[in-house]
């Protein structure tokens, strides 16, 4: 679309992210709330972050977390890359319609309905629950996610460097770890990030699926919140907030700047 | 003589995908199986479970349900089991006028909140797609960027925000605009900004998928031949823009049935929605079989949604080829 | 001695009885669903050709090309090369090597490893790989951009990281598709004589796919003119230009006007046709017609003479009328229409800078042209 901003368009844009960040930006403001209250400013203060690292609970649940995160992001990458090979590449298996079926609908499906199953099952087949079923039910969760992501890259992937590379001498699967692999890194990449995030997130299925010793920061952070608050809360998402920012920030600056070489490169080709 | 090594790729037919044929049937039933198989065991059997659960009773036991179809008793238990299943927990909720009502509240608040995030989501949506080229990786970068962060911090945020000592009655009592404080908090309201809110991300961006691929110069051709702006907007490109409206509605739709965070949160104990009632049924009753029964009917309720919603990514995923 | 033509060509493996056939396409089929996209096809090639196969879009000669890579199997029938059947051996174990339309240049690889890259398929120990690279690059020239990546180099320069990629295992064959396709003019036609030097150089088969008649008539020992899945005809650039073998071929590729009429006369290697109107032409034909049988005479406007005046001594001589006259610098296109309605197209080079009694449009003009200047169609 050509570029002609009119005064509405940017009023809805502005409008529209004032609207997505002011709780973001108050709940960043009052985590330096001398006061306890949320809502009534006391003063700076940092004293909240200082309790916050005492707070032996949230630690450990924040451990959890980050660990159940690392682990299935990464399992739920494998598998959610599997996954849209499969999707993409074969195009008539037995049972193709129910696994896009089984692929597409966790994303929409709300969460009480695929926590209460993944419980059951878990009690079905006597597994206990903990840091395990929790890691289980986020893989499960998050490769759906990955698969989409991977699944739009590797269909506008070029399949004549794949032929290039059988062309050459290379075999099926040396094509796809040293050609097909590289080139689409960056969406795995993606979906990883992805992947983190929403078990990062989650409540609902973690809630249904975790057992004790491995409480996660959602649930500690829910459970605090129903019996009240203090700004300690305010000061855990803040540092939340910013870890991600900066993560999303950077990826974003070294994404721009390698766009703004590759620009120059070419620029730098056509003139020989 | 040439040195070829001939070797035993197999039979070759035009029928089997490329890949299939040159990858050899190893490797590509390898790459089907593996995620095949995880999710037929952690996501297809796990409803069969639910349905299962749903038709046995309620138990003071661990777990608190009687154990149906169990292979316990072998063959004859089994078998004896068959005897015990009973739809009692659907003909109760059915009967139930507190879960019906629970049912139909739920699809109209995310209907309503639905196409509330549609008209937010679209102005923003299309301003996005109309900015300068240079901005709009920005914009992108920042409508994602709140995605990132906690659903759970954000959904609290706004109790702060809402509540009746709340920040915005303190703004809006300080302008003199009201006299009394309003109750929003623990208000079906409540929940409405907490789901425009939490989803319009998800509404923003296949809006803007869709709107970013439009020619813009068929407005421009339209304008040229006479039409006023809004009826350029409706007659070109709000149908242009129909995929990513009914991706994003699904996209909202289908999970806010079953939302739980923000009832719990924003919505407060007068306020009643399906996803709250299983949660509550769940872990303060201790019923399961019960909470089985809402779930499957849940389910039932949003299988056309849901199957909508795969046949517009199938659609989407050929477009895109 | 004669030949069709203007160059002399010493290579014609085709016309040796004892040359052995390189590539063979036996009787290949190839059907996609309901779709035939080959079609009971059979093609010789020999070695150290430079073979084009000719056609427009969608007429199967990338099909052809590339069941010959191994990226799809015949339907039907086998193609051998040198003797081997290459059924159900895969692409990456076939002594034949690939250049892509689109170059399919590996964008997180530099222009080095591209070019390297077969070669570590194949096992081949470091310091030689880097000789081969070095060796390929000063090949094509590129010795400074070794290290660069694809999206750092240009379009000319690109295609022949390309070449050098395709060229660096040796292979016995070299599958060209569409190689000029992406450059502009200028480039397109010095590439052309590169390739056909490198060609020479390596000693390889080069088998070109291409739709744009120039490239294939410049570079190629033999073209193949492919339509909807079938071989019109195989010959030479020389013999495809004068002695097309049928209206399509004729039509395919340059001009040419076609004059319908009946057989007149038939004398030992002469015929005198008949034309609808009563004009008559006689033409060279060796083919057996008889007199009332329906005869087609195709002419190509290089070989058709535009005079205002008529020509003394010319055997065939119609009048006219100037319809369209184009200058296009060196030569100048005429359309003339003929007093029974024809419309002749006829072109002239411009060989000197000042033309006495030049035309204009609707003066009374004549065409003359020999009885050799043209061929008998018989389809």
């Amino acid at each position: 679309m050509n570029a002609t901003w009119s005064r509405f368009n940017v009023t809805s844009v502005v409008l529209g992210f004032a609207f997505l960040y002011l709780p973001i930006v108050l709940l960043i403001v009052f985590s330096f709330n001398e006061s306890k209250l949320v809502t009534v400013w006391g003063g700076f203060s940092t004293k909240w972050y200082v309790s916050l690292f005492h707070n032996q609970g949230l630690m450990d649940a924040t451990w959890v977390t980050a660990r159940v995160g690392v682990i299935s992001a990464t399992v739920a990458t494998v598998l959610g890359t599997l996954a849209a090979l499969t999707l993409t590449r074969y195009t008539r298996f037995r049972g193709r319609i129910l696994f896009s079926g089984m692929v597409f609908a966790p994303l929409v499906m709300p969460e009480v309905i695929t926590g209460l199953s993944l419980l059951l099952l878990f009690v079905a087949i006597g597994l206990d629950r903990g840091f395990f079923t929790v890691t289980l039910a986020h893989i499960t969760l998050t490769m759906c996610f990955v698969a989409v992501v991977v699944q739009s890259r590797l269909v506008s992937f070029d399949r004549s460097l794949e032929e290039a590379a059988m062309d050459l001498g290379a075999t099926p699967v040396k094509t796809f770890f040293q050609i097909t692999l590289p080139v689409i890194a960056p969406a795995i990449v993606s979906g990883w990030m992805l992947a983190f995030t929403l078990s990062l997130d989650d409540l609902v299925i973690a809630s249904f699926t975790s057992g004790p010793g491995a409480t996660t920061l959602p649930m500690k952070i829910y459970s605090q919140v129903r019996l009240g608050v203090t700004p300690e809360i305010n000061a855990a998402c803040t540092i939340l907030i910013a870890v991600v920012a900066v993560g999303v920030v950077i990826a974003s600056i070294a994404n721009k700047r390698r766009e703004v070489q590759r620009q120059l490169d070419e620029q730098a080709a056509q003139r020989g | 003589m040439s040195n070829i090594a001939i070797t035993d790729a197999g039979p070759s037919t035009s029928a089997k995908p490329f890949l299939t044929r040159l990858a050899g049937g190893f490797v590509s039933r390898l790459v089907i199986i593996v995620p095949y198989l995880w999710l037929l065991f952690f996501f297809f059997i796990p409803f069969i479970i639910v349905f299962k659960i749903s038709l046995s009773q309620s138990a003071i036991a661990m777990p608190p349900y009687t154990p149906v179809l169990d292979f316990r008793d072998g063959i004859s238990g089994f078998f004896s089991g068959f005897r015990e299943l009973s739809f009692d927990n659907y003909v109760w909720l059915t009967q139930d006028a507190l879960y019906f009502k629970a049912y139909v509240t739920s699809v109209i608040i995310a209907a309503i909140s639905t196409v509330l995030t549609l008209l937010v989501g679209f102005p923003i949506a299309y301003g996005m797609a109309r900015a300068p080229a240079t901005i709009r990786p920005t914009l992108l970068m920042l409508v994602i960027l709140p995605f990132w962060t906690s659903f759970l911090i954000r959904v609290y945020a706004w109790i702060g925000i809402l509540k009746p000592e709340g920040l915005l009655n303190q703004l809006l009592l300080s302008l003199h605009i009201i006299n009394q404080p309003l109750i929003i908090l623990n208000t079906y309201t409540a929940i409405f900004i907490g789901i425009v809110y939490s989803y319009l991300p998800f509404m923003v961006l296949p809006l803007y998928s869709s709107l970013e691929k439009m020619d813009y110069s068929l407005i421009e051709a339209a304008k040229d031949l006479g039409c006023p702006p809004t009826a350029a907007f409706w007659k070109i490109t709000f149908p242009l823009s129909l995929p990513g409206v009914i991706a994003g509605c699904l996209l909202v739709f289908i999970p806010a049935v079953g939302e739980f965070v923000i009832p719990d949160l924003l919505g407060g104990s007068q306020t009643l929605m399906i996803g709250k009632t299983l949660w509550n049924e769940f872990f303060a009753n201790r019923d399961w079989p019960v909470s089985s029964a809402v779930a499957v009917i849940l389910l039932l309720l949003l299988i056309v949604p849901i199957m909508l919603f795969q046949q517009a990514q199938a659609r989407a995923q050929e477009q895109d080829k | 001695m004669k030949s069709l033509g203007s160059i002399r060509r010493d290579f014609a493996p085709w016309n040796d009885p004892n040359a052995k056939p390189y590539i063979q396409f036996e009787n290949v089929t190839k059907k996609f669903g309901d779709f035939t996209a080959v079609n009971n096809l059979s093609l010789t090639i020999f070695e150290r050709e430079f073979f084009a196969l000719l056609g427009a879009s969608g007429c199967g000669k990338s099909t052809l090309l590339r069941m010959l890579a191994g990226f799809e199997e015949p339907t039907a029938g086998r193609i051998l090369l040198d003797g081997q059947d290459l059924r159900g051996i895969p692409p990456y174990r076939r002594p034949v090597n690939m250049m892509f339309q689109s170059y399919a240049l590996f964008p997180h690889m530099s222009v080095e490893k591209n070019i390297a890259f077969g070669l570590k398929q194949e096992g081949m120990p470091a310091p030689d790989i880097e000789k081969r690279v070095a060796e390929m690059l000063k090949l094509v020239k590129l010795e400074q951009f070794a290290k660069r990546k694809p999206h750092q180099l240009s379009g000319g320069q690109r295609q022949r990281v390309a070449l050098a990629r395709s060229v660096a295992k040796r292979p016995k064959v070299l599958l060209l598709d569409e190689p000029l396709g992406a450059l502009d003019k200028k480039l397109r036609e010095e590439t052309q004589f590169e390739l056909m030097d490198l060609q020479q150089e390596l000693g390889l088969t080069f088998v070109v796919v291409t739709h744009d008649q120039e490239e294939a008539m410049t570079t190629a020992d033999r073209i193949a003119i492919v339509d909807r899945g079938e071989v019109m005809q195989v010959a030479t650039p020389a013999e495809v230009y004068e002695a097309p073998s049928s209206r399509f071929v004729a039509h395919f590729v340059g001009n040419v006007n076609m004059f319908e009429g009946k057989v007149a006369e038939r004398a030992a290697n002469t015929t005198r046709i008949t034309g609808a109107t009563g004009a008559q032409i006689v033409v060279e034909n060796s083919t057996d017609t008889k007199a009332g049988s329906d005869i087609v005479f195709a002419i190509r406007p290089e070989k058709i003479k535009v005079t205002s005046k008529k020509p003394a001594d010319a055997v065939n001589a119609l009048e006219g009328e100037v319809y369209d006259v184009a200058y296009l610098g060196d030569m100048t296109v005429y359309h003339i229409r003929l007093d029974d309605g024809q419309i002749i197209r006829a072109s002239a080079l411009n060989a000197a800078r000042v033309t006495e009694d030049p035309l204009t449009w609707n003066d009374r003009a004549w065409v003359s042209f020999r009885p050799d200047a043209g061929v008998v169609l018989t389809r």
